[in-house]
């Protein structure tokens, strides 16, 4: 999967010493592997390699391993966040409906895949699980703003209301 | 003949365990018949005592076992579905069937779902024949249009100069990930999940890029095509057709010792003299034995010893002609660079030697010279590689073989290697003492080294060497010679894990030691990566016990007693340790990343 946003995060950033913090707290313990990640994701918003390669470190384990465990797990990103989290709903309603053009339209649109974020850092597409409202199907939801009977040609306007 | 005798000749394998009587026995039932093992066996293990070879895929002898491939399924009474043997456990009273129609159905369907998603192109592939799923899918019957299509291609990593991965052909069994692991890398793991699943170095970078040291222990266990050393054969076939080149070709202590396995020989069959014959019918013009580089090694390695146990140095003195070693202390070790012999390997000192003592003593071009080897090891393409190892522009060593490529060559030229009349190494650079033949085998370059050492402290014979387990750790060995007053502390390490372990767990302690062996591979040279592909560890004790008789059988056993080796030195190499040996035959290292 290529990497569509590129962050260039430093040595320095403060958020490192914080990452080394939680993994002091674990006692730099490698089956603590999985939680460790989670406080990275919620102090980066993602594991970049960066991320990866600092908790590979201190807590001994190859990098290899870090890498094969941030990518198995569907919460884990390897994308940075975006500001707007875009969600396309794959349930059974929506998909008969029509779920799959309106993701096929916001990844031409976006020129991104499912799970990527765009360039200027401003968009991540999602495909979702079923989000429960499929007397509203399709659906797609924006920073949880939910667009019932969503079309391909409306995208372009939804898009615009954020920045 | 002199007499060298070393006690503890530690052959490499795991030892074989004997049975005490107080050892708990299990009796269980296999297909019917009544078994009894010791207890903690797994119900595979049990089954091969008994004569039972269940097929397997992930598993290997050398790895613990992972249960990944389910093609070791069998029936277990009282349980609703299959087990894997390779990891269930034996029981009294076990009843267990391993050839059932459902057994041998479940097996079926495993291995066709295996086949589904691997390329169809067999007669292609650089392992057909040798390939473990192929054996597999004609031992099981498998159907390969039972499930068809075939997946899309992945990118080939050639960017290594050792070794080739083919992530198309990977069938994700895991085996080079626990190897890797195993050997204190840890540059490949699994990556993604479901049909995106792939087994690489993080971030999907690519071999070179990574804390790989080349050292092919993945290449060894891959039962498919996915990960092979480099092939460097139609670079050698290219020279050998070139008029306009000499091509010459050294050959290395452990490839004599095994190469007759792939041309139809039992393991432990000497092959040397048929195989210098085979060389010549390629076309080499001249054969040389890395042997009397090793002599040459040696005598360039006690001199340095002997310096820094004078004052001279860091101690201990670690050996460096393991390449992938080499690296691996440069990636994770960096602090103990100083301590590496500044020596280059046999291979590399031979390599340096033909470029300027053969071209000229021989009136050749030495741009002319196209400088071969044959060698067991991967990791010997990445050291004929680097940059320190060729000057004027000219490398040392232009192409690696592995043994395996050797035997493609050998086979492809339609020679029959059994039956070739014997030949002899090429002077001035052929012929070895005993202590060269040992380098191929764990311990083998301390004891060669010792020998030498001990000859010049005190003038006498290196006694008995006692070998005792390093604080019961494996893969390591311990002992202490006596240099005329002074305790010598020596170890001997196989397998990079356990060197990882031995510069860890003993930490400031490692300097109260002397001299230390280490060789990437276990079993030492003899096991390594480019070695014909072989599970058990007996074949590496045969192959060992070659070289074993090999050094018994030489008139001279003492490296500095090598007279084409004394010639050297005299008239063209001038002092041991001096400027042109500095020059040629020693090198420097580097920090690398450890990621």
């Amino acid at each position: 999967m290529a990497v569509r946003a590129v962050e260039c995060i430093e040595e320095s950033d403060p958020r490192f010493r914080r990452l080394d913090e939680v993994i002091e707290r674990y006692g730099r313990d490698p089956s603590a592997l999985i939680q460790v990640l989670h406080e990275a994701q919620r102090l980066f918003g993602y594991l970049p390699e960066p991320v990866q390669l600092r908790v590979a470190r201190r807590l001994g384990i190859p990098v290899s391993h870090v890498f094969g465990v941030s990518t198995f797990y569907a919460l884990f990103s390897l994308q940075p966040a975006g500001r707007h989290r875009i969600q396309v709903c794959m349930g059974t309603a929506c998909y008969v409906r029509g779920g799959e053009q309106l993701l096929a339209e916001l990844q031409d649109k976006l020129k991104v895949g499912i799970g990527e974020t765009t360039a200027d850092g401003r968009f991540r597409l999602e495909a979702a699980r079923c989000l429960g409202c499929c007397g509203l199907s399709p659906v797609i939801m924006v920073d949880g703003d939910v667009y019932a009977e969503c079309k391909p040609r409306l995208i372009p306007a939804i898009l615009r209301k954020y920045e | 003949m002199e007499s060298v005798t070393v006690a503890d000749r530690a052959l490499p394998g795991r030892a074989v365990e004997e049975a005490r009587p107080e050892v708990n026995l299990v009796t269980l039932y296999i297909d019917g018949r009544l078994v009894q093992v010791p207890a903690g066996v797994t119900v595979l293990e049990a089954a091969r005592q008994a004569g039972i070879r269940i097929p397997v895929l992930c598993h290997h002898p050398s790895l613990p076992p992972d249960g990944a491939c389910r093609v070791c399924l069998v029936e277990v009474e009282g349980h609703k579905t299959l087990v894997p043997s390779c990891q269930f456990p034996v029981s009294d009273g076990l009843r267990v069937s391993t050839n059932s129609p459902l057994v041998r159905e479940a097996r079926r369907m495993v291995v066709e779902l295996l086949l589904a998603r691997h390329p169809r192109g067999c007669l292609g592939c650089v392992r057909s024949g040798s390939c473990e799923l192929q054996e597999l899918a004609r031992q099981v019957g498998a159907d390969p249009e039972r499930f068809p299509g075939e997946p899309p291609p992945r990118e080939v990593d050639d960017s290594s100069p050792a070794l080739t991965r083919d992530p198309g052909k990977c069938i994700l069994c895991g085996r080079c990930v626990r190897m890797c692991s195993l050997q204190g890398v840890g540059a490949l793991g699994f990556a993604y999940r479901g049909l995106k699943t792939a087994v690489g170095p993080a971030f999907s970078r690519r071999l070179a890029e990574v804390s790989c040291v080349a050292c092919g222990q993945c290449a060894s266990v891959c039962p498919v095509g996915a990960i092979t050393e480099r092939d460097d054969t139609a670079r050698v076939w290219e020279a050998l057709a070139d008029p306009a080149r000499y091509v010459v070709v050294q050959v290395a202590p452990a490839v004599r010792a095994s190469l007759g396995e792939v041309m139809g020989l039992p393991p432990g069959t000497a092959v040397t003299g048929r195989l210098v014959t085979a060389l010549r019918r390629l076309g080499f013009r001249r054969v040389f034995d890395t042997e009397f580089t090793a002599d040459l090694t040696v005598v360039e390695e006690a001199n340095e010893l002997l310096h820094r146990l004078a004052g001279g140095g860091p101690l201990p003195m670690f050996t460096s002609c393991s390449p992938a070693w080499v690296k691996f202390c440069e990636h994770f070790f960096p602090s103990y660079l100083p301590h590496l012999s500044t020596c280059k390997s046999p291979q590399q000192m031979m390599g340096a030697l033909l470029k300027t003592y053969f071209a000229e003593v021989e009136r050749i071009d030495p741009d002319a010279i196209f400088s071969v080897s044959v060698m067991p090891c991967t990791a010997k393409k990445m050291e004929a590689a680097r940059p320190e190892m060729g000057r004027e522009g000219r490398r040392d060593v232009d192409a690696v073989l592995t043994t395996r490529e050797l035997a493609r060559m050998i086979r492809e030229a339609g020679l029959d290697l059994a039956s070739l009349p014997e030949d002899r190494f090429d002077p001035p650079l052929g012929a070895a003492t005993g202590a060269g033949s040992v380098f191929g085998v764990t311990g083998g370059v301390m004891e060669a080294a010792l020998r030498t050492v001990s000859e010049w402290v005190t003038g006498r014979e290196l006694g008995t060497l006692e070998f005792a387990a390093l604080r019961g750790m494996e893969g390591m060995r311990e002992a202490t010679v006596q240099l005329d007053g002074q305790e010598v502390r020596v170890a001997v390490i196989h397998g990079l894990g356990n060197a990882a372990r031995f510069l860890r767990t003993l930490g400031d302690e490692v300097r109260s030691y002397h001299f230390v062996e280490v060789m990437a591979c276990p079993g030492g040279c003899v096991g390594g990566g480019g070695q014909p592909y072989a599970r058990e560890a007996e074949v590496k004790r045969a192959r060992a016990s070659v070289l074993y008789r090999e050094d018994a059988g030489r008139r001279v056993r003492l490296s500095h007693r090598n007279p084409a080796l004394q010639w050297l030195y005299r008239h063209w190499l001038g002092e041991v340790g001096g400027e042109k040996a500095h020059q040629l035959l020693h090198t420097t290292y580097q920090p690398r990343e450890p990621y």
